[in-house]
């Protein structure tokens, strides 16, 4: 029976992370078309994190992201047809074509709005994770982030806070390196995300976030540590972001990357590896695991289509929404 | 935190007690009692409704406004925070989005800057950005400072920052009565409230009534009927401008006093209603003047009253400084009854 579950998890992983991939990779390829007019920040690299910690995730688990968040969107559950309609700015957007790319939401799987902020919904989180407690619920807040937003004065003062309540939050952190173009030599006196974690007595552990079962282990035991009530878990997954900060490709990649990182031999890829894994493990074949990549394909397509065919919001409605 | 007697000893001597209903033998209490009287009844019967605050639960209680409120409900309820505004405010907006009812207590607004991204960005956009999907019920509450040397990051009125903000309601009422309607209406609205209060009304007494009840927002009230000046002021300033129309009063000069009580949603017709019949208005506005409420209302004056005015209206507000803190230049700084006076018998010359 757990053989079976077990099996079935990693299918969903794959499936997740194939999807999350292809959404990127087609958004990237459309692009230059103008359609979408709204900053985009692809999860290129960074799939791994995002399906490994979603995996544990219930519906009503709640997860906060920033504007790095299709990953976490997708992963999570989010509906896909209105996350690309709303990078086409339409009326059937998740945001209703108000927020765009980095305002994406869907409170039906609890993802309850990403903030372009950095470090500004971290707080979120710990707030979410308070409602919890205070309603004795056993739900679990997550807070995704990037190595910048530990930078920010907000993500100590709500790790301090989160730990003195033991509230159910857990902080992962995507270390990609970079913050826009600037390295994190330049901006960290000593880089060791997890020791700043440690310093408020939080659990903290840096995992490998290329690797899914890694994150997937890992992020298992953050969740459970938190939903048994013993507190906030931190974990900083070291990743790869494929393409440069915003749209697509990476033009400037020469002038701001290390001479190393502009190899191919460089890049690792989650997806890749994972299929790897399954096929030699046994666990699927190739012919299973590209009939789901094939059904993806058409998902996404039919995705783009309903964007595309979407009406666009009225000026009359401008107004609209300011209070709820 | 701290308790201050030295600053309740200037209040105790030099803010004589308004008494809103002097004279009269109706259920009174001080303006501190009645914002303590809501927020007890609003946790009462919501469970959703929850406070924190730095030193709410402290022996001094917010100047009397959350007093021992926190040995009824507990620490789950009602707790003391750590100096992280940007977290706390940023905590309570994430609550909020889950369903609490957060009241997040400030000793001042000047401390709200530390969290002003989470206000700014988070709060007042929430709503907006997410097209509905998920409001921000909380309210933020801060008592504006002054006197006995507070000086400039203790003193200062900083509605005019969160006015200019869309997506953030701006509540300020100067009597007890109205204190305890609008927390109420603050604390039910789904949406974020900015409450600021003045530490001089918190001694005022009126009448308030024991049960529950709420003041509407966008509500103005005319809080003395006059034919010669429109008198708007803000907070405080209503007080000094009830002050100022007794003495104009005694020179035959009737002034009319209006109370927006709340910023935003501002009941502009209530006042343009009163131009008509006065065609002069002073703004008492509890505030630097350039940029900020009052500038508002001159604004809209200009843009739908204009015909109404027999002359140019005057603001009558802090100057453009810093709070400072010696005694002699604190007077100075501060406007009140004098010179709300002079500008209405300025608008009576000929």
């Amino acid at each position: 029976m757990s053989e079976r579950m077990a099996q079935d998890t990693l299918i969903s992983m794959y499936t997740h992370l194939s999807r999350i991939r292809k959404v990127s990779l087609a958004i990237e390829q459309k692009y230059p078309q103008d359609e979408m007019k709204t900053p985009v920040h692809l999860s290129l690299g960074q799939e791994a994190v995002a399906v490994g910690v979603c995996a544990h995730l219930n519906k009503d688990d709640i997860i906060f992201s920033n504007h790095r968040s299709h990953a976490h969107y997708l992963a999570k559950g989010g509906d896909l047809k209105a996350m690309i309609a709303e990078l086409y700015g339409r009326e059937t957007g998740c945001s209703r074509g108000r927020g765009g790319s980095m305002h994406l939401i869907d409170t039906s799987i609890g993802h309850w709005g990403s903030s372009a902020i950095v470090g500004g919904s971290i707080p979120h989180a710990v707030g979410a994770a308070f409602a919890m407690k205070y309603r004795k619920a056993p739900q679990v807040a997550v807070s995704f982030m990037g190595d910048a937003a530990t930078e920010q004065g907000v993500f100590y003062e709500s790790m301090s806070w989160a730990k003195m309540r033991e509230l159910p939050v857990v902080f992962i952190c995507e270390n990609n390196l970079y913050s826009v173009c600037s390295h994190i030599s330049a901006r960290q006196p000593k880089v060791d995300i997890v020791a700043r974690a440690r310093a408020f007595d939080l659990p903290s552990v840096r995992i490998d976030g290329m690797n899914v079962l890694e994150v997937h282990a890992k992020a298992g035991e953050a969740i459970n540590h938190a939903r048994q009530g013993h507190g906030p878990y931190f974990i900083e997954c070291c990743v790869q972001r494929w393409r440069g900060h915003a749209g697509g490709g990476d033009p400037l990649r020469e002038q701001y990357r290390r001479p190393e990182e502009c190899e191919e031999s460089y890049w690792r890829d989650p997806l890749k590896d994972f299929r790897h894994h399954l096929v030699s493990e046994k666990i699927a074949d190739d012919k299973k695991l590209d009939d789901i990549d094939r059904k993806l394909g058409e998902e996404i397509n039919r995705a783009f289509q309903y964007a595309q065919e979407s009406p666009l919001p009225r000026k009359e409605d401008l107004e609209k929404y300011l209070y709820s | 935190m701290l308790i201050m007697p030295w600053t309740k000893l200037q209040i105790e001597r030099e803010e004589p007690v308004f008494d809103e209903n002097q004279g009269q033998n109706v259920r009174k209490l001080s303006f501190g009692e009645a914002l303590r009287e809501a927020l007890d009844q609003a946790m009462e019967r919501d469970p959703s409704v929850y406070a924190m605050g730095q030193g709410i639960d402290d022996p001094g209680g917010m100047f009397g406004s959350t007093l021992n409120l926190h040995k009824k409900y507990g620490p789950e309820r009602f707790f003391d925070t750590p100096l992280s505004e940007e977290a706390m405010i940023g905590m309570g907006i994430g609550s909020a989005m889950a369903g609490l009812r957060p009241v997040s207590i400030h000793n001042r607004p000047d401390f709200l800057m530390m969290a002003m991204d989470q206000i700014v960005n988070a709060a007042a956009k929430w709503s907006y950005m997410f097209s509905a999907r998920v409001p921000v019920p909380m309210v933020i509450r801060a008592c504006i400072g002054r006197g006995w040397g507070s000086a400039a990051q203790h003193s200062q009125a900083l509605q005019g920052l969160f006015f200019h903000v869309p997506g953030l309601k701006i509540v300020m009422p100067s009597t007890a009565y109205d204190a305890k309607g609008l927390f109420i209406t603050s604390i039910a609205d789904n949406n974020p409230v900015i409450f600021i209060e003045h530490r001089w009304c918190y001694k005022h007494k009126g009448y308030v009534p024991e049960h529950v009840y709420s003041v509407p927002f966008g509500e103005a009230v005319i809080k003395r009927e006059g034919k010669d000046v429109t008198i708007l002021g803000v907070s405080h300033m209503v007080i000094e401008a009830l002050r100022a129309a007794e003495e104009l009063a005694k020179k035959g000069i009737s002034a009319e006093v209006i109370d927006p009580r709340t910023l935003k949603p501002l009941d502009e017709k209530t006042l343009l209603t009163s131009l008509k019949k006065t065609g002069r208005l002073i703004v008492a506005d509890l505030a630097w003047k350039t940029g900020g409420f009052g500038a508002e209302v001159l604004a809209l004056t200009a843009e739908k009253g204009l015909p109404l005015l027999k002359k140019p209206p005057v603001r009558v507000a802090f100057p453009d400084i810093p709070t400072p803190a010696s005694h002699v230049l604190e007077e100075a700084f501060y406007p009140g009854v004098k010179d709300i006076a002079a500008a209405a018998e300025g608008l009576m010359k000929a």
